[in-house]
């Protein structure tokens, strides 16, 4: 192939494009709804897991700190433990609002009237960054000199990784699955084009043209149609993503769910979808192609 | 020259196509090649544009030979032999000219060669007032005209006429042999496949028949016996 020929041949994938506008319609058509189910469940689960990640937060750690350090000493340990890897953040409880807490907790019953701050300890109240680091951390914080107790709910951290691990697992598989069928569904649709241009291509083969010749304007289409399902996708995900959180803030007044901006999905989003739509095209036509090309 | 020397050919199916069969057809010769349905014709094209290899035996086609030809050569040697249905396989969206323009854009010809030879080549075949229109608009005759001048348009040593008169009337079918001989006279070697008697005696040009897979009849006179 000439390079004098590229722009000719550029101009024949586009020009394919609106001769064949029906195919080219349903290839679009098929590669924006395959992006929008994959887009729009990859965007779900990836809100799923922000919220068992904050979730996963509220399991705190309590540090008791010693009952004999004075109360500078004890809020000195605060620096330490905030220095120690995989501590997101350690806060310092007197045991006077321990105290107030535990009244108010337990409805002020007075059979805990008796109770004075001194029966009490001074605490850290610790989130971790990873839960799953959960037993090291508490090693290490129980190591530091000046802390008595760590109490830490092992049990609910481990039941937290599980459901983590299982969304993982479970999104991974219908994302994959979800991407397989929409490659086979779009690869098909391609083949379905090439199959109503055969003689074109028998045409072609028969006066003598390479196979890189008969190629490329059917791979800038594909190339073309790809990005344009891609890009129409793209901006049919970010609005329904927009309506979709701005009903459920009107309507969740409780703010059980906490959708992340689209801004904040954009790049990977982006990526995703030229990706994809790139792949299909120019793959997808690429392929289709070759069976066509055994005259 | 298209040489085919002791050439078998057998499908998968089991069906002997061709059984031995040996010829010569030299540069700038005009030949019949005739015979009934299942005869072996479109084996020997199919092997003659490589779109086939032999079984066994060897096929020479202008310098090229078929038998051990690699798969990137073989649009090398279509572009020495020019192809012509009886089908037309024109390109329905494409103008006239564009349907001749497009075959010498397949290898790779700059804008000027195509400018200065199509309108020539559409000429020749007497389309030259025609490059506008679209193939649906032309009468079977002149999509055959066509046909020839695509096939016609890189300057082939060979052209391969299959049956290019099937589908016209008897009138339409002496236009486009005298176009085909006029084309020979020209120098291009021409092999024409038909099953039409009356014009292969009216010619009176060298007969291959073909028959069960065998040569059956080679001679210069015109008539044959299948």
């Amino acid at each position: 192939m000439k390079v004098t020929n590229l722009g000719y041949l550029m101009k024949e994938g586009i020009r394919g494009i609106f001769l064949h506008g029906f195919m080219s319609f349903a290839a679009v058509l098929v590669t924006v709804a395959c992006l929008v189910i994959v887009g729009g469940f990859s965007a779900l689960v990836y809100n799923v897991n922000i919220m068992v990640e904050d979730l996963n937060k509220t399991n705190e750690i309590l540090a008791y700190v010693d009952s004999d350090l004075t109360d500078a000493e004890a809020r000195s340990i605060g620096t330490r433990i905030n220095q120690l890897p995989n501590v997101f953040k350690a806060e310092f409880k007197t045991r006077d609002v321990a105290l107030q807490e535990f009244v108010a907790d337990h409805q002020n019953d007075p059979a805990f009237g008796g109770l004075v701050p001194d029966d009490l300890r001074h605490r850290y109240v610790i989130v971790l960054e990873d839960n799953e680091l959960m037993h090291e951390t508490v090693e290490k914080i129980e190591a530091l000199g000046g802390i008595a107790k760590v109490n830490a709910a092992f049990e609910m951290a481990e039941g937290f990784i599980t459901l983590q691990n299982v969304l993982h697992i479970a999104s991974i598989t219908v994302i994959a699955v979800l991407l397989v069928v929409s490659l086979l569904i779009i690869s098909n649709t391609v083949k379905l084009a090439m199959y109503d241009r055969k003689d074109e291509i028998s045409i072609m083969k028969m006066v003598g043209a390479t196979n890189g010749f008969i190629r490329l304007p059917f791979v800038v289409e594909g190339f073309v149609l790809g990005m344009l399902g891609a890009m129409i996708a793209f901006f049919i995900l970010w609005a329904m993503y927009n309506l979709l959180v701005n009903r459920l803030a009107e309507v969740d007044t409780l703010k059980l769910f906490s959708f992340v901006p689209f801004v904040q999905l954009l790049k990977p989003m982006v990526a995703t979808f030229a990706g994809a739509g790139l792949f299909v095209g120019v793959v997808g036509s690429w392929t289709s192609i070759r069976k066509f090309m055994d005259v | 020259m298209i040489e085919f020397s002791e050439v078998t050919k057998s499908y998968s199916v089991g069906t002997h196509a061709l059984r031995g069969v040996s010829m010569q057809i030299e540069d700038g010769e005009f030949a019949f090649l005739v015979g009934p349905s299942g005869s072996g014709k479109s084996t020997i094209i199919k092997l003659i544009t490589g779109e086939l290899k032999p079984t066994s035996g060897t096929v020479h086609v202008n310098g090229y030979s078929l038998e051990r030809i690699r798969k990137r050569e073989i649009p090398y040697l279509r572009r020495t032999v020019g192809v012509v249905f009886q089908d037309f396989r024109l390109i329905d969206t494409k103008t006239v000219y564009e349907n001749v323009a497009f075959a010498m854009r397949a290898i790779g010809a700059r804008e000027g060669e195509i400018r200065d030879r199509v309108p020539y080549i559409l000429e020749l075949v007497g389309l030259e007032n025609k490059s506008r229109r679209h193939p649906t608009e032309l009468s079977g005759g002149e999509q055959q005209r066509l046909a020839i001048a695509r096939a016609l348009v890189n300057n082939p040593s060979t052209i391969i006429a299959d049956e290019p008169t099937g589908n016209l009337d008897p009138a339409r079918s002496l236009e486009i042999m005298s176009l085909l001989q006029e084309i020979n006279n020209l120098g291009t070697t021409m092999l024409v496949v038909t099953h039409e008697r009356d014009l292969v005696e009216r010619f009176g040009k060298r007969v291959i028949a073909i028959n069960e897979g065998l040569v059956v009849h080679d001679g210069m006179d015109g008539y044959y016996r299948v």
